[in-house]
């Protein structure tokens, strides 16, 4: 009785040691929630995490994977975020300068309320291609440390240069240069 | 009989009424104890995060439409996920984090539990030969040159 009663409870502790160790691994697989900014700090040009998010406004989805083959401006941004409120109007004046020269615009609205993200967007008169990401799931992917960040993408999916809180108009051109130019 | 049935109704009746009355008329400051700023990830009566103020302003919104606590919670968590609720759901994945503490409390004083019944029961050394309760047995017998010195020992001593 002893005997088994023993085995019984080494069984347990080796599937609960067992079950820790699937949750790591599986944690691990998952990736770092830094491991674009991190390889970028290296000197690196990480691929740029794919998303399929909502369209803002509008309906469907837009996926990273369909801009393939031009350089992609990622801006992160929140209607409630202060100084996404400053950089708008010049993302747009620069967007409109370089929209018809492969470079795409693309705005993730994170961490937000989507009627919020919409009247900011009428507000500062918004006409580059938005998407909507209340839960934040590309914030990880991507290592945003705050908001607003800018992620600049070439025409093979790589990261080539990141512009942490509020773009200024060189930041724009040297991103933009070195996506096309990669 | 009848009086501790309708005792037992009034204390459950006492206990049901204020639930029922948080779930139709929530207050802001009960809301913000179990909602969570999504980007500082504190509660929301302790954050002033600008995303955390916008929220309280939508949950005063939504508490002056006449929304239910579940209501105005589920609206929150289809903008930012279930990260925002202060306690996990109990549901899917997140059922875990409710049972695996529970479960290791339960491990744990069955582990107790076993234990304490192993060691609290009588060892067979301890136990007499005949189980009459007299003395214990004696033990291996000495040899005779040892047996011999033990005498001379003892006898010092009387």
């Amino acid at each position: 009785m002893s005997g088994r009663l023993r085995l019984g409870a080494q069984a347990v502790a080796v599937a609960a040691v067992l079950a820790l160790l699937a949750l790591l691994v599986w944690k691990v697989a998952q990736g770092s929630d830094n491991e674009v900014t991190g390889s970028l700090a290296e000197g690196g040009t990480p691929e740029a995490p794919v998303f399929e998010l909502a369209r803002l406004p509008g309906e469907g989805e837009l996926s990273l994977d369909e801009l393939r083959g031009k350089a992609v401006v990622l801006n992160f941004w929140a209607s409630w975020c202060g100084p996404c409120k400053e950089e708008t109007p010049l993302l747009e004046r620069t967007w409109k300068r370089w929209q018809t020269r492969d470079v795409v615009f693309v705005g993730v609205n994170v961490k937000d309320f989507r009627g919020d993200a919409l009247d900011f967007m009428r507000e500062y008169g918004v006409t580059y291609p938005n998407v909507y990401d209340g839960k934040g799931w590309t914030v990880g992917r991507y290592g945003v440390t705050g908001f607003p960040e800018t992620y600049f993408v070439d025409a093979q999916g790589r990261v080539v240069y990141r512009v942490a809180g509020p773009v200024e108009a060189e930041d724009l051109e040297v991103g933009i240069d070195r996506a096309l130019s990669a | 009989m009848r009086v501790v049935a309708l005792a037992a109704l009034a204390a459950a009746l006492g206990l049901a009424t204020p639930a029922f009355a948080s779930e139709e008329r929530p207050t802001p400051a009960e809301l913000e104890s179990e909602l969570v700023c999504p980007v500082c990830e504190s509660t929301l009566d302790t954050s002033n995060a600008p995303v955390a103020i916008r929220m309280k302003e939508i949950i005063r919104e939504r508490i002056a439409q006449g929304r239910t606590k579940t209501e105005i919670k589920d609206e929150l968590v289809a903008q930012f996920g279930t990260g925002v609720l202060a306690t996990p759901p109990k549901e899917g994945l997140d059922l875990l984090a409710w049972v695996l503490p529970l479960a290791g409390l339960a491990v744990g004083a069955a582990a107790v539990g076993v234990l304490a019944w192993r060691w609290s029961r009588p060892r067979k050394d301890d136990d007499d030969d005949d189980g009459d309760g007299g003395a214990p047995a004696a033990g291996p017998e000495l040899d005779a040159e040892l047996e011999h010195r033990l005498d001379r020992e003892l006898a010092r001593f009387e």
